[in-house]
């Protein structure tokens, strides 16, 4: 020991806690999480919300939901239409409940494309490296750089007409469906590539990579038995964000009038056309919009949640 | 600093050509310019043929993409249809400037047409990211200094609302409350049509009062995710131990915390606030919808419902670029503000 | 140098806490000490003895929440620093008491050049204009070593070496030629060679302005460079108080006597293995009772448990705290 005694680190040690008894993990992860009430918040709304798109089915039919009745048209809400009507009498709830349906449905699936697009182009990428990593990388900025919702309003004019409806289980869709499902997740992945290279760049240089190519394993095998499974942590919460933002985008180009088509309903095509009823009938647009609010709300809530539960070194809020 | 500029634009470039590529392939097949041109008499396939031939659509893909690139005066066509190529193209290519002319306002230039609407644009995105810069510092310092305080809490939930909110959603609600319920309180209240009245006049207090609303729509979700940033970058500066110094030697609290600690605080925003601009695009879009604001965002709209390829084009690409220059121009003002970053 | 004048700085049972989500942190306990005129005060102990806080608190630098003064005074030149108003402690700090703090990297602001950082003391204690403020700025600069001081006004703290940023700091510190200047741990972040060149520097500045200088430090070597008394503290109280050459010569603290022990000496032939203090240091989450040293001790008895010693007088100018009798040997 020299003539110091324990040197400090550089400030002042006030908060110096020495002997204090150590947290068990389990005491730490609650703590966390009790600090992330919104994140607890935010599942309960989406659990909910999910109750009342696909729970609601059992309560209001299909039929009823797209049951026109020109008579009713434009009523407020009352005890026979909770919700009110819209332009041709429609039941505004049923019609949520519908709705809601496909822009959740929408909301997921869009996101299962622009991971699987995201995380194969930014695997590729950050593990490669060299040129694919250049070429793939301006084009994935090429991409970014072009604002969303024009590629999404350009690919849906581009695709529109060309898919027919889709009947299953005895209900129609409209192909449109399929196609803004795949539009979005066509145009969200380039900011998810972006991440998973950045987190194949700094793991593949760990020595736990190279031990894996020195007994020669493949470099599939490593880029999936094994950097991928420790890069979950920003995919999944980029994934969770992805949601909302998919939700979002499909609210916008439906509210645009190039999103889902009739006769499906989703909350952003029950918007569209409603500013021009501002004035006499606020609640054909204020019930879809706020459970579209309520849905980008809980899940931001939770993507937040996640973020701090999964990656200890980010800033609290 | 003159060399990371020039070694910044050097870089776009190859990045432009790739969006102009990706741009043009999606548009080859944005619906039919025949039909748009001809009207209702194109169903015959001669006259197909001829129309096709004329307006050089025969021609393979990258053919076509070099005439848009850089014009086809120096090549020549079949005008007359009779399958014998004699006159010489009358384009100039975009990189000359030549965006081509409408098919919707037949025979008027592109650039004639988006310069119409490009302006009302601009005031509406330059006053919203003006809103935003200022009042998302001063939200964010006043919610630092006035941490875990009533206000701050009550800042931080609208901050996380807003921050969640559809764009339409902001702009019927505030339509609603501004508008429509102000009117029957008897309040004054805002307007929501276009960006002035038409007997009035576009008077700059007329445009400013059209303003209001639509500024408001576009930047409050900015404004919410940034304030917040900004208090949480102004928390962790002001827990550095420099602000510890300058508060040991004295230094007015005022000095503290608008020089010392804002500086600090502020630098990664430029950063965010280049890289907003699509969004703010995006709600120009929505906006002007709604407001029927006389921008480009609803001449994109409309002429794409319409297949007015080349006027489409056209705001794509002004767009992209713009966004690749803004990338440029943030991170060459960050550089310049930020002493501790060297440029070879 | 401690003679019967009044002391310029008189600190009275200060007590500072911080409520953290862990609990009470007790970082000071009933510190009581004096500092008098042109002279240097050492103050020593180990990381988190509370010899930082103690010093922040005085000059009203430790946030409020979580931290809280408890108890206390420091009189400085009359006034109560521990009572004054936030202005009042403005015109206070930089003017009349300085502070030099330890890291050098993070204590400069990173996006003001250095000769902002300067002046801005001068301009607003002194109400120099620009033109002088830079003027005096440069004059600092040289004297405390810096290299073509004119033109680096202009420079960033980036821009300068870890010793060349301390110089800067003590420039800043020094500008309006303070009463006390306060360097806690300034040369535990440098080189052994840049070290002894700062404590050079501060030693120069100590004469030429004939000031007061309160040098917290862990190292006991420096101390005996510098000092004309020394302070030694433990889990936030006062072990001990003597000028430096009582407490090389007669230690009379186990504390003490225990730190002095550990020094490795090169003028000792024949080294056994080096002594080390057993145990740990408290935990400061729990309100002391009794001598809080006691764990450590090997002087310890059931009194030390029980009691806490206060200061007893055990030569001139001489305190200790602790139930021994050092002339004895014997518990009081």
């Amino acid at each position: 020991m020299n003539s110091s005694v324990e040197s400090s680190s550089s400030a002042p040690a006030i908060y110096d806690v020495l002997e204090a008894p150590p947290l068990t993990l389990g005491q730490l992860t609650w703590r966390r999480f009790r600090r992330h009430k919104m994140a607890i918040f935010g599942a309960v709304t989406l659990f909910l919300l999910f109750i009342y798109a696909f729970g609601g089915a059992f309560i209001f039919t299909e039929k009823y939901a797209n049951f026109t009745e020109t008579g009713a048209r434009l009523q407020a809400p009352s005890s026979a239409h909770p919700f009110g009507t819209d332009t041709v009498g429609r039941d505004i709830l049923a019609r949520t409940i519908y709705g809601g349906q496909i822009s959740l449905f929408i909301g997921l699936t869009a996101v299962i494309i622009e991971l699987l697009m995201g995380v194969m182009i930014g695997a590729i990428s950050g593990y490669y490296g060299g040129r694919i990593d250049a070429l793939l990388m301006r084009f994935t900025e090429a991409v970014l750089n072009i604002p969303q919702i024009f590629l999404l309003l350009v690919m849906a004019k581009f695709f529109a007409g060309k898919i027919p409806n889709i009947q299953v289980l005895g209900r129609t869709y409209s192909g449109s469906v399929v196609v803004i499902i795949f539009i979005i997740g066509l145009t969200s992945w380039p900011y998810l590539a972006r991440i998973v290279r950045a987190e194949f760049l700094s793991l593949k240089e760990n020595d736990f990579i190279m031990a894996a190519r020195a007994t020669g394993t493949s470099s599939t095998e490593i880029i999936f038995r094994h950097i991928l499974p420790n890069s979950i942590a920003p995919i999944v919460v980029a994934g969770t964000l992805g949601v909302a933002n998919a939700i979002l985008s499909e609210a916008y180009i439906s509210f645009l009038g190039m999103g889902v088509q009739p006769p499906t309903a989703t909350w952003g095509n029950m918007l569209e056309g409603a500013y021009n009823y501002i004035e006499s009938s606020p609640w054909l647009w204020f019930f879809p919009g706020t459970l579209i609010l309520l849905t980008t709300l809980s899940i931001n809530f939770l993507g937040d949640g996640l973020r701090d539960a999964l990656d200890p070194h980010s800033r609290a809020a | 600093m003159t060399r990371y500029i020039i070694r910044r634009i050097l870089q776009a470039i190859p990045l432009l050509f790739i969006i102009s590529v990706i741009l043009f392939v999606l548009m080859q097949n944005m619906g039919d310019p025949l039909a748009t041109m001809g009207g209702r008499t194109v169903t015959r396939s001669s006259e197909r043929e001829r129309l096709t031939r004329q307006l050089g659509l025969d021609k393979p893909i990258y053919m076509q993409y070099l005439y848009w690139l850089i014009g086809n005066d120096w090549d020549s066509f079949d005008r007359d249809g009779d399958g014998i190529k004699e006159s010489a193209g009358v384009r100039k290519g975009i990189l000359r400037g030549d965006f081509g002319t409408s098919l919707v306002n037949r025979g008027i230039p592109v650039t004639e047409v988006i310069g119409d609407r490009l302006p009302n644009t601009l005031i509406l995105m330059l006053t919203a990211e003006l809103v935003i810069i200022i009042f998302s510092l001063g939200i964010g310092v006043y919610s630092a200094l006035r941490q875990y305080s009533f206000m701050d809490n009550l800042i931080t939930g609208i901050s996380f609302i807003g921050y969640s909110m559809p764009i339409f959603f902001i702009a019927l609600v505030s339509m609603y409350i501004f508008s429509v319920n102000f009117k029957r309180w008897g309040l004054p209240y805002l307007p929501t049509v276009g960006m002035f009245d038409p007997q009035v006049g576009k008077t700059t207090s007329e445009v400013l009062r059209h303003l209001i609303l639509p500024v408001f729509s576009i930047s409050f979700i900015s404004l919410a995710a940034y304030s917040r940033y900004i208090r949480g970058t102004m928390l962790e500066v002001l827990n550095q131990d420099y602000i510890r110094t300058a508060k040991s030697k004295g230094i007015p609290r005022r000095d503290i915390i608008f020089v010392h600690a804002l500086k600090n605080a502020s630098l990664p925003i430029v950063t965010i606030i280049g890289l907003d601009l699509p969004l703010l695009l995006a709600g120009a879009v929505v906006t002007e919808r709604i407001f029927a604001w006389p921008g480009m965002g609803r001449l994109f709209l409309d002429h794409l419902t319409r297949s007015d390829t080349p006027v489409v084009m056209g705001i794509l690409l002004l767009i992209s670029v713009a966004v690749v220059v803004f990338q440029i121009l943030t991170d060459i003002t960050y550089a310049w503000l930020d002493p501790r970053i060297t440029y070879k | 140098m401690s003679d019967h004048q009044q002391p310029i700085l008189s600190v009275r049972h200060l007590k500072t806490r911080f409520h953290t989500a862990e609990g009470t942190v007790y970082a000071v306990n009933d510190v009581s000490f004096d500092l008098f005129d042109k002279e240097t005060l050492a103050v020593v102990g180990e990381s988190g003895c509370g010899k930082s806080v103690t010093m922040m608190s005085i000059l009203g630098l430790i946030p409020i929440p979580p931290g809280e003064i408890a108890a206390g005074e420091a009189h400085y030149l009359g006034r109560d620093l521990l009572k004054c108003t936030e202005n009042e402690m403005e015109s206070i700090r930089g003017k009349e008491i300085a502070m030099v703090f330890q890291d050098p990297m993070t204590s400069l602001n990173p996006v003001l050049s250095i000769g902002h950082q300067i002046t801005e003391s001068l301009r607003a204690h002194l109400n120099m204009n620009q033109e002088e403020a830079n003027h005096r700025a440069v004059e600092m600069l040289e004297l405390v070593g810096i290299p073509d001081p004119a033109s680096r006004l202009k420079s960033y703290p980036h821009q300068f070496s870890g010793g060349m940023r301390q110089r800067v700091m003590i420039a800043m510190a020094l500008t309006c030629s303070p009463n006390v200047l306060i360097a806690d741990e300034p040369t535990t972040a440098l080189d052994v060679t840049i070290q002894a060149q700062i404590m050079e520097l501060v030693y120069e500045f100590r004469q030429r302005l004939s000031m007061s200088i309160i040098w917290i430090t862990h190292d006991l070597g420096v101390v005996a460079g510098i000092a004309d008394r020394v302070i030694v503290m433990y889990a936030g109280y006062i072990m001990e108080q003597a000028s430096v050459i009582d407490l090389y010569e007669q230690p009379h603290h186990p504390y003490t006597l225990a730190l002095l022990a550990a020094l490795p000496r090169v003028d000792l032939r024949r080294q056994h293995r080096l002594l080390s203090i057993p145990g740990a240091p408290p935990n400061l989450l729990v309100e002391p009772v009794g001598c809080p040293f006691t764990a450590r001790c090997q002087f310890a008895f059931e009194h030390c448990r029980s009691e806490r010693p206060p200061l007893f007088t055990t030569g001139e100018g001489h305190q200790t705290a602790c139930w021994l009798d050092p002339k004895t040997g014997q518990p009081r």
